[in-house]
């Protein structure tokens, strides 16, 4: 048996028969000869997605080197075990940037392809996915195949977003981004009530990446950020070099009063209405990559993080979502509100759809499933949906409900690979 | 940048602490690297990614057990390339030393991988250096090798002589301009230590390379890496050998 393991929520503590981080192909291909099979990348996803406590884990972090990139049309390929970190250090200085990008660096391409994951700039871009050309997929039958919009489409379509139950993906071609500099022009504007939210909204559909903090406590007030890659050349394409702060200890540094004062702190720090900046790509999108293991100031029993979409005009039902958490006193340390656009993604299983997603996270406690259930049926009723990546505990009937194209995703599942999620929502044994 | 692509040999370039100190390379200067191992696609794997940082690369296939094949592997890099920038030998076997240290097949074998593969290497290359009169000669070897233990001796007698040898090639070399670097790691993640139980002194290879690196460009003679090695084998050297002999380390 291998050593205890985690996800990012550090709900679920399982114990794999056994994990393996091999470096080369020949590796790989070894390993995932065993029956039970799951490939997993860096273990951030919030739930059980990357989790097994049954299967054999192959960990594809060693899995790490650049193929090839071209760069003048930023089409970049790679071997999945790569970090977004590692990409973009290499790509930046070469005036490039991820497409699209999650709120830390520290996951693997695998693991963005398999989540489908999205950011900031949703409404404009679309998801992750969407700017994968190809990769070469390995199976457990031992073939390997290469998928893309034109071959193999139906895997393709099958595995993005697919948590990693379609099989192994070894290699992957990305298209990245142009950019000028490293920095961004942006607009951080405060907001008094969810209302406002959708006035500074609708204003900023023009800009590329947009996205929210809001204080669930007191009537969902808040700072809207924008920005816009900078075109002014004199900033340079420079790399961010601010020193990591790490939390070693399992300290449950968060409780209701800690919440407050940091919220109140968050709100109060910006004093007038409108700040404009130009924000280094570091601060902006990665604010939180600079707390090494974060998560651990939620203590042991870790934290949820309840991330659902429901349509734009559902403005009431998401009032009555907070109202809940406010019933059943979850408070939130962190809270982000965000509205995707119309871009559909190629994924069969891809969380975002258009309407207006909200994110938030809590410490544990009894009083937590009660109180999701209650907000899930809310949820369902305007046909909304949970984020896979960030659960820990929606219900298998509900996730049928909420995917429409599960039956046709489950004919592309590799029958030797299964998660604790998969097992959980029935769809492997 | 240089006006030309800085040549570097690498000798087991596929053990993962030469591959990150490959990428270190490729942040600065325009290089152009020899890689030299035993698996071919994984040494192509690295070349395409060399490649994509804008550097040259060309693979050839060494067994390192084979010294007749160590020294013909050394005789075509002297006609792949002129001038040798930096030499850099990184490869090496770590044995279960209760399976070696009775058997004397195994012995023998462990002996060409870690040593003698090392230095016949490095000697079919030394009249170029002198000749050239520049050029670092880059090595690891062990901490492993600052004093034999029960555990490890086999592996850390090679490295010691590798330590001794470099030791001697330093003074020599000197005289013709030529860098001579030791680099002693102590545990670091890598293939090599996979099976070995991780414990809170494990380094990064990352970090290993980055050190490794700079003390190239410094020219340091001797480099602990993590740094902190230096002390625990100073500790461990100054014990009088009556107490050692009886520790189980």
């Amino acid at each position: 048996m291998a050593n205890k393991i985690t996800s990012f929520g550090r709900y679920f503590k399982v114990q794999p028969k056994s994990i393996v981080a091999p470096y080369w192909l020949d590796e790989i291909i070894k390993s995932t000869m065993y029956e039970n099979t799951l490939t997993v990348g860096n273990l951030k996803s919030y739930g059980d997605s990357c989790l097994s406590g049954d299967n054999n884990l192959i960990q594809t972090i060693n899995f790490n080197k650049l193929i090839s990139f071209n760069i003048k049309t930023g089409i970049l390929k790679a071997e999945v075990g790569i970090s977004l970190e590692d990409i973009i250090n290499f790509i930046v200085p070469r005036g490039w940037f991820l497409p699209v990008t999650p709120g830390t660096k520290y996951i693997t391409l695998g693991g963005a392809i398999s989540n489908d994951v999205h950011g900031k700039n949703h409404h404009k871009f679309g998801t992750f996915g969407s700017f994968i050309n190809s990769f070469e997929l390995l199976t457990s039958d031992g073939q390997i195949r290469t998928c893309s919009p034109n071959e193999n489409s139906a895997l393709y379509n099958a595995t993005i977003g697919g948590l990693g139950l379609t099989g192994t993906i070894l290699t992957a071609e990305m298209r990245c981004f142009k950019i000028e500099t490293s920095y961004l022009d942006v607009e951080n504007i405060k907001f008094k009530s969810v209302k406002d939210f959708y006035a500074i909204n609708d204003d900023s559909v023009e800009w590329e990446s947009t996205v929210a903090w809001v204080d669930i406590a007191n009537d969902c007030r808040g700072i809207y950020n924008r920005g816009n890659f900078s075109n002014r050349r004199k900033y340079g394409l420079i790399l961010h070099s601010e020193k990591k702060i790490n939390f070693p200890l399992n300290y449950p540094f968060i409780n209701n009063f800690t919440i407050s004062i940091f919220n109140q702190l968050f709100y109060s720090k910006q004093l007038t209405k409108i700040q404009k900046i130009t924000a280094h790509y570091e601060p902006f999108y990665y604010p939180l990559d600079k707390l090494l293991n974060w998560n651990k100031v939620y203590g042991n029993k870790g934290l949820f993080q309840y991330q659902f979409v429901i349509p734009l005009d559902a403005r009431n039902e998401l009032n009555d979502i907070v109202k809940i958490f406010k019933k059943y006193n979850q408070k939130s340390f962190l809270t982000v509100l965000k509205t995707f656009g119309e871009l559909k993604s190629p994924g069969l299983m891809s969380f975002p759809k258009p309407g207006i997603t909200m994110a938030v996270d809590f410490k544990y406690n009894d009083k937590l499933h009660k109180c999701l259930a209650e907000a899930d049926k809310i949820v369902m009723a305007v046909g909304g949906r949970l984020y896979p990546a960030k659960d820990s505990r929606m219900s298998a009937e509900d996730f049928y409900t909420m995917f429409p194209n599960i039956e046709e995703y489950k004919k592309y599942i590799d029958p030797n690979y299964s998660s604790d999620f998969s097992k959980r929502m029935n769809l492997t044994k | 940048m240089k006006d030309r692509q800085r040549n570097i040999i690498v000798f087991g370039a596929a053990s993962t602490i030469a591959h990150k100190t490959i990428l270190e390379f490729c942040k600065t200067d325009e290089n152009n690297f020899i890689l030299i191992g035993r698996n071919e696609e994984r040494l192509n794997s690295i070349k395409s990614e060399v490649e994509a940082y804008n550097a040259s690369a060309s693979v050839l296939l060494c067994d390192a057990t084979n010294i007749d094949e160590v020294i013909l592997t050394a005789h075509v890099c002297l006609n792949l390339i002129q001038k040798i920038d930096i030499l850099y030998i990184a490869h090496g076997s770590l044995p279960d030393n209760e399976l070696v240290y009775k058997n004397n097949t195994k012995l023998i074998t462990e002996m060409n991988t870690n040593f003698l593969s090392v230095i016949t290497f490095i000697t079919e290359l030394i009249p170029r250096f002198e000749e050239q009169k520049d050029g670092v000669i880059a090595v690891i070897s062990s901490v492993a090798g600052d004093r034999g233990r029960q555990s490890n001796f086999i592996y850390g007698t090679a490295k010691a002589a590798i330590s001794t040898y470099l030791s001697g090639l330093r003074n020599k070399l000197f005289h013709f301009g030529v860098h001579v670097l030791t680099i002693k790691p102590g545990f670091v993640d890598t293939q090599m230590t996979k099976d070995v139980p991780k414990n809170p002194l494990f380094a990064k290879p990352e970090s290993v390379a980055k050190k490794i690196v700079e003390a190239i460009k410094n020219e340091t003679d001797i480099l602990y890496v993590p740094g902190f090695w230096k002390y625990i084998m100073m500790i461990i050297k100054s014990i009088p050998e009556g107490m050692f002999k009886k520790l189980k380390l």
